[in-house]
């Protein structure tokens, strides 16, 4: 397997933590992975994307023209990648914070009011971890369980942002699952 | 031992501190920053010398200081802050003591931009400072590479008493990547009869690079040109992909090696045979490989995110053997594997022995972007 | 570089001529039994002794290394004996810095001149000591770029003819001399700056006392320590050298008043 995301938003939107949740997912699971941030005056308060790569082969370029999915979480991300997924591959969009579409027929567009789901669980701030449930259901790049192991040892000491992190990204995955069904 | 997910800066700081480092003098500049800031924390906890100096002058400065009293110590910084220390380089080459620098570089010239660059191989390879000295220079094409030979560079760097030179570029500096990190090593402590540590119960020694007598120096530089024939006899590596076949040869490094090695599959999935040099040493340059590989190779493509500077080096190496391409990216582009297919393409489409019939509709990876012909 | 001669120093006279002597002079043992290349006059020699004695009498010698500059100085590596670095110009606070932050048990001294210290090298000095580096500055001003045949320093005083402003120092073009004591002093990580002069015997004393003081200051840990002394250079000040040491009295002391400019509590209290 071979998956190239992209991973775009404003910057404090998680853009590049949830970037390296799906890396160490992606490692967890025995597969090659790169994770690479845009960087320098981009990370102060503008647009901030991150690139993963997973792969069951060695890695060349951990950048990528084209990539085989996306989530995008604010306008400008969307005007910029909604035209870049490979045809056949997958855009998941917040729809709460972006109201335009690709229009485009060839990809799988998922459009979930990520950061609204996650204002529900009290966590407004847990919106790119619904985009990320919804990503993973949509594409099953890495298994969720394994994003909620990394997750709990991250939040070990914090009971209560686990739990409303565990909920976000099963918020996210079967919003996708409710489509599809 | 187990794989963690690593920032490259952040595992090349690591993997100095395992490797026993015991003093670091730096300076920010983007993109290497993280390393000197894991550092200004790590380093204390461990006991061990941190300073953040006034400037990369100063920086190197410090490091030529802290290298003649013998310990591991190490500064790190990118493109600009480089030039500014070559003044300090030459005299710890002069000095023959050793040290290990760090250079991600970035888009030059003059204060250029933070996007990855490979624009520092003149600087880094070709001297740098003034008079007759070398570096060894490594360049990483990964973050577990960049960990491995910076754990491997202060070995190096004393059994030569030499300078070497971490050279990566912002991708590896700011890339994650998982890393399987090297042991911790104790710091060793001996006496080669150099090292300043006070003139106890012994003659006073002196390091300078000074010799004003043209005989005292030129003994000075057949000393120092020894060192370097030995390293050259004794260092060089490469990794070499897919070569046994090959009709096409891609010269490249660091980061523009791995984006070759994503194009080369696609190359090969359309039955064009391309191979990979790459040379993880800069400096001593695997000259004598490509000599041999391009005995029977006839096309060579050089890759570099600059205008050309390594291809200069392969050039003096192939010699008439074969002919020699160039492609690159300036100014802090990275190329794309396509931009790098499509010069493959045109360069097979120039030699009936590297385009198979049946490999294909290639015109659409026929538009380089910018290409410098031999 | 002029050659080293050796001295059969003080064994030179046959041993029973010696009987029933006290040894009333003799070379410090931080000195090396050679020839320096100071110009006749220059004061350069004494300020060497000076700095030999005091590091004979703390009993350092042995844990001494020294930092040489780019100028006149920079074959004090040869003349004492105690381990040295040769520094590139201006950078040997940076270098000292490297050397004790790893060997804080020893004890480091830069030595250097007015145009390596005070211009080229104007950054590593007051970064030196704003961070407050237990090291030794022994600063040698002459006004001067001696090495290089008497050019116009940063500490050339208004008026001075020198070979690069050879119609005298006009401050209107050329600005005016820095007095590196009196800036350094303002700055909290100085322990001990003063200004001191060698031009005759009283004031020689003075340089000494100061010099142990300095040496002192940083053996306790106190912090970035510095003595500058004003110092002649008759072959680039075209004088003799009784009248350059006149010079120094009448004409540099009014624009670099002696003084202490620095000392903090605690180094007055060593004694």
């Amino acid at each position: 397997m071979l998956e190239e995301i992209v991973i775009a938003g404003f910057g404090g939107q998680g853009v590049l933590f949830t970037g390296q949740l799906l890396a160490y997912a992606g490692m967890t699971e025995g597969r090659n992975v790169t994770w690479i941030p845009s960087y320098g005056p981009e990370m102060r308060g503008g647009t901030a994307h991150c690139t993963v790569i997973i792969s069951d082969e060695e890695i060349g370029s951990p950048l990528v023209k084209r990539p085989s999915a996306a989530i995008v979480l604010n306008p400008p991300s969307m005007a910029k990648y909604a035209a870049l997924v490979r045809p056949g591959g997958t855009l998941v969009v917040d729809s709460a914070l972006i109201t335009e579409r690709s229009g485009r027929s060839d990809i799988h567009e998922i459009d979930l009011p990520a950061k609204d789901i996650a204002a529900d669980l009290g966590l407004a701030r847990a919106a790119n971890v619904v985009a990320l449930g919804a990503l993973i259901a949509a594409t099953g790049v890495v298994q969720l369980e394994t994003i909620v192991k990394i997750l709990t040892s991250r939040f070990a000491a914090r009971p209560e942002v686990l739990l409303a992190n565990k909920r976000a990204l099963r918020m996210g995955a079967e919003y996708v699952i409710k489509i599809v069904a | 031992m187990s794989k963690e997910l690593w920032k490259g800066n952040e595992a090349i700081a690591e993997a100095a501190v395992r490797a026993g480092l015991q003093a670091y003098f730096g300076y920010p500049i983007t993109p290497q920053t993280e390393l000197l800031e894991y550092l200004s924390r790590r380093m204390p906890d461990l006991g061990r010398v941190f300073v953040q100096a006034e400037s990369e002058v100063a920086a190197i400065n410090m490091v030529y200081g802290a290298a003649c009293t013998g310990v591991r110590v190490m500064t790190s910084s990118s493109s600009p802050g480089m030039s500014l220390m070559q003044e300090g380089l030459s005299y710890i080459a002069g000095s023959e003591v050793p040290c290990v620098l760090v250079d991600m570089m970035r888009g030059g010239p003059g204060l250029g931009n933070i996007a990855p660059g490979q624009a520092d191989y003149f600087q880094l390879v070709k001297g740098g400072g003034h008079g007759d000295y070398h570096s060894i220079v490594l360049a990483p094409a990964s973050v577990q590479e960049a960990v491995t030979l910076t754990y491997t560079a202060f070995d190096l760097a004393e059994k030569h008493r030499a300078i070497v030179i971490i050279a990566a570029d912002g991708n590896i500096g700011q890339m994650m990547e998982p890393v399987i990190m090297p042991p911790m090593r104790e710091i060793v402590t001996g006496d080669g009869g150099w090292q300043l540590t006070g003139a106890r119960g012994r003659e006073h020694r002196v390091i300078a690079s000074i010799g004003l007598e043209p005989e005292q120096l030129e003994a000075i530089n057949f000393r120092l040109q020894a060192r370097y024939a030995a390293i050259q006899a004794s260092e060089v590596r490469y990794a070499e992909l897919d070569t046994d076949d090959a009709d096409i040869l891609i010269v490249a490094f660091g980061s523009a090696a791995r984006i070759a090695h994503s194009a080369i599959r696609e190359a090969r999935a359309r039955g064009i045979r391309v191979g990979l040099l790459r040379p993880i040493t800069l400096w001593p340059f695997p000259s004598a490989r490509i000599a041999e590989l391009t005995k029977r190779i006839s096309r060579v493509l050089v890759v570099e995110m600059n205008a050309g500077q390594m291809v200069e080096d392969v050039r003096l190496a192939v010699g008439s053997q074969a002919s020699v391409d160039f492609f690159g990216r300036l100014g802090g582009f990275v190329p794309m594997p396509d931009e790098i297919l499509g010069q493959i393409a045109a360069i097979a489409a120039r030699s009936p022995a590297a385009a198979p019939a049946g490999a294909g509709d290639l015109t659409g990876f026929q538009k380089p972007i910018r290409s410098w012909q031999a | 570089m002029l050659p080293l001669t050796e001295f059969s120093s003080n064994g030179h006279t046959s041993p029973d001529l010696l009987s029933g002597l006290t040894v009333a002079y003799e070379r410090p043992r931080a000195l090396r039994p050679v020839v320096t290349h100071y110009c006749p006059g220059c004061t350069h020699g004494v300020i060497h002794r000076l700095v030999a004695e005091v590091i004979d009498e703390l009993g350092i010698r042995e844990q001494t290394v020294g930092v040489a500059s780019v100028g006149c100085s920079v074959f004090a590596y040869n003349y004492f004996d105690c381990d040295f670095a040769e520094a590139a110009h201006g950078r040997a606070p940076a270098m000292a810095t490297g050397i004790k932050r790893v060997l804080p048990d020893h004890v480091v001294f830069t030595y250097q001149g007015d145009g390596d210290l005070a211009s080229i090298g104007m950054a590593e000095i007051v970064h030196a000591a704003t961070r407050g580096e237990k090291i030794t500055v022994v600063f040698v001003n002459n006004g001067v770029y001696g090495m290089t045949g008497g050019q116009m320093a940063p500490t050339t005083v208004p008026g001075m003819k020198t070979t690069s402003s050879q119609l005298g120092r006009d401050v209107t073009k050329m600005g005016y001399p820095v007095r590196v004591s009196e800036m350094l002093s303002t700055l909290d990580g100085a322990a001990y700056i003063v200004r001191r002069s060698v031009h005759d015997p009283a004031h020689i004393n003075r340089t000494k006392k100061a010099l142990r003081t300095a040496f002192q200051a940083q053996l306790a840990g106190l912090g970035f320590s510095m003595v500058e002394i004003l110092s002649a250079c008759p072959v680039n000040w075209d004088l003799t050298p009784q009248a350059a040491l006149q010079y120094i009295k009448d004409t540099m002391m009014p624009y670099f008043p002696l003084g202490d400019y620095k000392v903090v509590e605690a180094v007055k209290g060593l004694t």
